[in-house]
């Protein structure tokens, strides 16, 4: 084809060990006793469980409803009977446990019924709605909810780019998937170009699936171009296609749709395909199982299926294997737990052994070589926020445009010194986040707290306000008594004014001390008492006590 | 002679009136020191500073009457970031012990609804009335422990939060070394 590639600088040439897996056909999994399907698949909020213990459930039916708006629902992957919500190993790099609902199958596989929607008679908005609610997530390892990005929103949207690039090594499901059902993936990406309202369609496809390119070249249409791309990690990034493909390079911070591009993976647009055309809700995935396995391949997984289960399908892992990878060996992570399901953004499942993964030798200090960043593939300079990072100067390290990093681990595969920089960059922004969470929490503490003294301090001036408005009331009646609106009034008056005169009359009468008005013979005997008792004691005031 | 005194004295007349109109006009009300000394404190309103709160710590610290290192939530992380926007060097924080983010639960079987700790709680996150059980908001709560000594009951306990999937961190690369000879 005529296109004019725009190559991005950097990017490394691994082994790519695709053969290993990319010989089969995609498998479908034998149905398993037992799913654990994570209420948290996707980017963004956990779906809310809509099962309890106990609950049958059909294959298809919803268990986790869409909460809030970067959430998609969860379903059922078959049916059979909940007997648990409750938090359980995940594919995270933590392997800390998380909500899922635990579904024992039944083994008849009994579905709700599916009903194709009918795509083109729906509005965009609704169309969009029905995604959101049948789980659509993107399945190139962001899990970032579908229904979101199919909304231009305001920028238009002139090309969709379809990543099939699937650069990251030993992981062949999008080739399988291409080679096999490339009517139905461009049938998913026609949908999104047409929600996008783009008018193009361009599919990047590495040059080392050559008839995985044919098949999608023999199903394109007239507005779709397939673009085989040089093989280079990592340019199945979406930042890195869409330069290579258009020449647009996407601005820090900024989206692709600013930019007029939107990119999907193809293994998304193949489940929006079997979401519509069949009207199945996203309950599988194809997953690549490969590595030190017995026999390495491709398959069609019902998401909630343990690993350890993927694994057995793949005719277990061989003598000698030293755990497991989710996801490629350049960005993948250490599965924790065997017992962790496949959930959407599982798409490969890599055993290690120490002959192929060995052991990386020590990190050296770093010798400012350089070879990082011209390894670099978003052109950064990975020593400079090495360095920052180590030292946990994260503002200085942020100054290097670390949250443009991609993660990919170019750096980290060129450094003589076998420094981790993925491993430094992904610490470094982990605990930004967190002080961003903190920096959060303090602004609203403190908004809370001054709202408290406000409070407190409008309480304090309400209850002063009210005492003295009752005060004033009082008077007020008591001076309205006087004025005679009252018919009573005067009477009310004059019987008060009479008491008054008599409790003056009688206070008269008590204030007289008992030692007035007594007769001429008592007074003089009290003088001659009170003489006395001056001659006996000196005048002071002891004699009181 | 006399006009280079006239030239010159009138200049500073009308700048030295420019300057005091300035003052007037564009006078900052706060101490903008203050507000950004109360942005690196967590805000917990603890008191454990010795100042009824964050903000008159600030304040304190503002006016020099208050050490930098008087804030365990803030840990040595905050006082080094106060050093740095002070600059001065950085008092030894060793005597800070470093607490986990825990938050106050109430025993919903032990309380008798008295509303004590409702009126200690600096940023209002318990909720309930007079005879009534109270609740308090875990994403709310500062974990200040202001509410533990009013309790008649003993009824609230400091919980540590534990990680989940939305707050867990990458941990700091750990280095192999090499053993040499």
């Amino acid at each position: 084809m005529s296109r004019t590639l725009h190559p991005f600088n950097g990017g490394i040439h691994p082994d790519d060990h695709k053969a290993e897996s990319s010989a089969g056909l995609i498998q479908a999994m034998p149905l398993l006793a037992r799913y654990v399907v994570p209420l948290s698949q996707h980017i963004g909020a956990p779906a809310r469980p809509l099962v309890t213990a106990g609950d049958t459930v059909l294959k298809g039916q919803m268990i986790g409803a869409p909460e809030g708006y970067v959430s998609v629902g969860v379903h059922a992957p078959t049916s059979g009977r909940v007997i648990a919500v409750e938090p359980r190993p995940t594919p995270h790099p933590s392997g800390l446990y998380d909500l899922a609902v635990v579904i024992e199958a039944d083994g008849e596989d009994r579905a709700v019924e599916f009903q194709p929607v009918p795509w083109r008679e729906l509005d965009a908005s609704s169309l969009r709605n029905r995604l959101r609610e049948m789980g659509l997530a993107g399945l190139g390892g962001a899990v970032f909810p579908s229904y979101i990005k199919l909304n231009p929103g305001r920028s238009a949207v002139h090309t969709l780019i379809l990543n099939a690039a699937e650069c990251e090594p030993w992981i062949t499901c999008d080739d399988r998937l291409m080679r096999e059902r490339a009517a139905q993936v461009l049938e998913g990406a026609e949908v999104m170009r047409t929600l996008l309202g783009a008018a193009a369609i361009l599919v990047g496809i590495e040059d080392n699936k050559p008839e995985a390119a044919q098949a999608l070249r023999a199903a394109a249409a007239a507005n779709t171009e397939v673009v085989a791309v040089p093989t280079l990690y990592p340019s199945g990034a979406a930042k890195q296609l869409t330069r290579l493909l258009t020449g647009i390079e996407v601005p820090s911070g900024g989206r692709s749709t600013d930019a007029g591009i939107q990119v999907f993976n193809a293994g998304t647009a193949y489940a929006l395909w079997r979401a519509l055309a069949l009207g199945e809700p996203m309950i599988s995935r194809i997953v690549t199982c490969t590595g030190h396995v017995a026999r390495p391949g491709n398959w069609e997984v019902r998401l909630g299926a343990p690993v350890a289960d993927l694994l057995a399908a793949a005719g277990g892992t061989l003598e000698g294997c030293s755990g497991e990878i989710v996801g490629g060996p350049m960005m993948g992570f250490e599965l924790m737990d065997r017992a962790a399901p496949v959930t959407k953004a599982v798409n490969c499942i890599l055993a290690k052994s120490p002959a192929l993964f060995p052991a990386k030798p020590a990190a050296l200090p770093c010798i400012r070589c350089g070879a990082c960043a011209r390894a670099c593939p978003a052109d950064l300079q990975p020593f400079e926020m090495y360095w920052f990072s180590r030292v946990r100067d994260f503002g200085k390290a942020q100054g290097y445009s670390l949250f443009d990093c991609i993660e990919c681990g170019c750096c980290s595969h060129v450094c003589p010194s076998h420094i981790p920089l993925v491993d430094y960059f992904r610490f470094a922004k982990s605990e930004i986040w967190e002080r961003e969470r903190d920096k959060t929490a303090s602004d609203e503490a403190r908004r809370r707290h001054e709202f408290k003294t406000f409070r407190l301090e409008r309480e304090k001036k309400e209850k002063a306000e009210k005492f003295a408005k009752a005060a004033e009331a009082s008077k007020a009646k008591a001076e309205g008594a006087g004025a005679g609106d009252d018919p009573d009034a005067a009477k009310k008056k004059a019987i008060l004014e009479a008491a008054l005169a008599r409790a003056a009359k009688a206070r008269e009468g008590v204030t007289p001390k008992n030692t007035e008005n007594l007769p001429p013979a008592v007074q003089r005997e009290i003088a001659e008492i009170d003489a006395r008792r001056e001659q006996a004691e000196p005048p002071s005031d002891v004699n009181h006590g | 002679m006399l006009s280079a005194l006239l030239v010159l004295g009138g200049l500073g007349l009308v700048l030295g009136a420019v300057l005091g109109w300035a003052e007037v006009k564009f006078r900052v009300a706060d101490d903008p020191l203050v507000e950004k000394i109360d942005a690196i404190l967590p805000q917990t309103q603890c008191g454990q500073c010795g100042f009824p709160g964050c903000k008159p710590y600030a304040e304190a610290i503002a006016k020099g009457e208050a050490p930098i290192n008087k804030c365990p939530p803030g840990g040595a992380d905050g006082v080094k970031r106060l050093a740095e926007l002070l600059g001065v060097d950085p008092p030894a924080a060793d005597d800070m012990e470093h607490k986990p983010r825990a938050v106050a639960v109430i025993d919903e079987n032990t309380c008798i609804g008295c509303t004590l700790c409702i009126q200690s709680c600096p940023v209002d996150a318990i909720v309930g009335a007079s005879k009534q059980l109270h609740v308090i908001l875990e994403k709310q709560c500062t974990g200040c422990e202001l509410c533990l000594p009013p309790c008649p009951v003993d009824c609230i306990h400091m919980v540590v939060v534990k990680e989940d999937l939305a707050t867990w961190k990458w941990r700091y690369p750990v280095h192999t070394l090499r053993r040499v000879a």
